[in-house]
């Protein structure tokens, strides 16, 4: 599914809107979520799951072809880790663990 | 850093400031928003949300892993998990705010 197909299931679902607007409130959540990353904050949707922003300190890489080392900067990542209900729904309801 | 968590009360709020729907409102179609998401993954079919990123399911097969307690061997059932792959738009947003000022 793409961005446009969950607009559209979501405005099927919901008649009296219309999809700009559908759309428009897709762009928020997204938005927020991608700002909230920004600043480094964590964003924490229960049974969904949790974004964070983890750091990568530079460090000297090589290439492996040739050995050759490299600097690598400090670098962000962003991280999502799954939520507890989402992880059960996922294996027929049985929580798994980790 | 400001070490702040988000939740779903500011994503609600975002979407009744941006959108002008009622606040009730606004938070069902959040609520919406991620039940399709999460019905699609549970479905096996991945998401693909363009300059944000892409939430996919691994089935994973059983492997021998480690209490790294006690060193004990103990298999791993198989299983379905979540992954969020991170656009390139998202990665370099985020590398542009948090890079230059620490």
């Amino acid at each position: 599914m793409i961005k446009s197909e969950l607009v559209s299931r979501l405005a099927e679902r919901n008649p009296h809107l219309y999809q700009r607007d559908v759309e428009h409130i897709v762009n928020a959540v997204l938005d927020e979520i991608t700002s909230a990353l920004t600043r480094g904050d964590r964003v924490e949707l229960r049974g969904f799951g949790a974004f964070s922003v983890k750091n990568r300190p530079a460090r000297t890489g090589r290439n492996p072809r040739t050995g050759q080392k490299v600097a690598v900067t400090e670098k962000y990542v962003p991280f999502f880790k799954t939520g507890k209900e989402m992880r059960e729904r996922l294996n027929d309801g049985v929580d798994l663990g980790d | 850093m400001t070490g702040k968590t988000i939740t779903r009360a500011d994503l609600c709020e975002a979407v009744y400031q941006k959108v002008g729907l009622s606040r009730t409102e606004s938070a069902d179609l959040v609520e919406m928003v991620l039940g399709e998401i999460s019905n699609c993954l549970v479905e096996g079919e991945s998401v693909k949300l363009s300059s944000f990123g892409t939430f996919l399911v691994r089935s994973k097969g059983e492997r021998i892993g480690r209490n790294p307690k006690t060193g004990e061997e103990v298999p791993i059932s198989p299983r379905r998990v979540m992954v969020f792959k991170p656009s390139n738009v998202l990665k370099q947003k985020i590398n542009d705010t948090l890079g230059d000022d620490e």
